[in-house]
């Protein structure tokens, strides 16, 4: 297997690109894709201060890395989520990789610094680990992005990832979900502007970057989120991926070039959408007196503390 | 060869030579789904491992819902 561009050995191959790249020019490749979707899609100006939300993970870290090989002016911010081990670890990995490389990063962490933790939220909530730390995600990077003047969220979500919520959208035609499902959220009614620069890159190709970089990242998937419909969608996503390279990426980019548009009159199915006031504890934008993370808040204040096994503390 | 397996760590013996496209085959996994890691750096599709070879097959796929 030779390099496309150089033909030296190549240590990967990407299928959909038909092509076998040696670790300079994947390097390069990983690059030249983040600088093509952040200029198609008008995500950033240069000299951009962005915040990047990073958990530890493959593409946290990978977008972080390349956004400060792209010169931008990128600091992280890492939220501690109390899923046992698992988090710890997360930590400590996002913690290393900020101090090698002298890169602000902030850490909030949820039963610190807001009394409750994810898998106690769930538990009081009643409803899956996902929802909870999802919603406390968005409004703790909002916030500390608008209080810290940034210019932007930086998320790492990627191609796969697009593509597997994309395809559950779709399956179920959640058209106000569709509306939004974009790589660029404008800033809008307080909120910052939110922006997905690996959207050109496949998950496999993250792992890769980080491999390759010598960037240490945690591999184990969260014990919250095994089995669940995300993760099922992308393999057979894979599925379809390993018989047609290529098939991901016509998914995503066409509905972006062709479908989109017609969603696009969708109402919001957020609370990011009809905002009509703040929130009356911290101020957010909300549709109701309470924002749904300070409601959180109330209703987990003194809940007793849900104690992981094995999977969140092996 | 030993080769490493993660969710949940588990090492196999498999018997060389074999190339990393026939042992994905033999482990029923999907090429889209991992990384073979040697070193510390990736192992391209067509390099040949034997006996004495250790490999770690790297998951990929990652993510909650949001």
């Amino acid at each position: 297997m030779k390099c496309r561009v150089c033909r030296e050995p190549a240590v990967i191959d990407i299928r959909r690109h038909n092509a076998n790249f040696c670790v300079e020019h994947f390097l390069r490749l990983c690059r030249d894709q983040v600088a093509k979707a952040i200029e198609d899609f008008h995500m950033l100006e240069p000299g951009d201060r962005v915040l990047v939300a990073v958990s530890g993970g493959k593409d946290s870290l990978a977008v972080w890395d390349l956004l400060r090989e792209l010169g931008y002016e990128a600091d992280g911010l890492y939220v501690g989520l109390g899923i046992g081990g698992y988090s710890d670890r997360s930590g400590q990995r996002t913690k290393a990789f900020a101090e090698e490389r002298g890169w602000p990063l902030q850490v909030i962490d949820l039963r610190d610094d807001h009394g409750y933790d994810v898998p106690t939220a769930a538990k009081v909530t009643k409803r899956v680990p996902c929802s909870a730390c999802g919603l406390s995600k968005r409004h703790l990077f909002d916030r500390a992005a608008l209080d810290g003047g940034y210019d932007a969220v930086v998320t790492g979500h990627n191609l796969d990832d697009e593509a597997a919520v994309l395809f559950g959208n779709t399956l179920r035609w959640e058209a106000e979900y569709l509306a939004r499902q974009l790589p660029v959220l404008p800033a809008r009614h307080g909120f910052p502007r939110k922006v997905k620069p690996l959207v050109r890159l496949g998950e496999r190709e993250t792992a890769a970057y980080c491999v390759l970089r010598g960037i240490d990242y945690v591999v184990e998937e969260c014990p919250m989120a095994a089995g669940n419909k995300h993760l099922g969608y992308k393999e057979a996503l894979n599925a379809i991926e390993a018989a047609s390279p290529g098939s991901k990426h016509a998914f995503y980019f066409g509905f972006l070039d062709r479908a989109a548009p017609r969603f696009a009159d969708a109402a919001p199915a957020s609370g990011e959408g009809e905002v009509l006031g703040t929130c009356s504890v911290c101020g957010s934008p909300s549709t109701n007196d309470t924002c749904a993370f300070c409601r959180l808040v109330e209703r987990t204040a003194g809940a007793q503390p849900v104690v992981l096994t094995a999977k969140g503390s092996s | 060869m030993k080769v490493q397996l993660r969710n949940p760590t588990r090492t196999l013996e498999v018997a060389g030579p074999v190339s990393i496209v026939k042992l994905l085959q033999q482990l029923e996994l999907n090429r889209e789904s991992v990384l073979v890691i040697r070193g510390g750096t990736l192992v391209p599709g067509d390099a040949i491992l034997d006996d004495a070879d250790e490999v770690e097959v790297r998951p990929v796929i990652s993510g909650g819902s949001t």
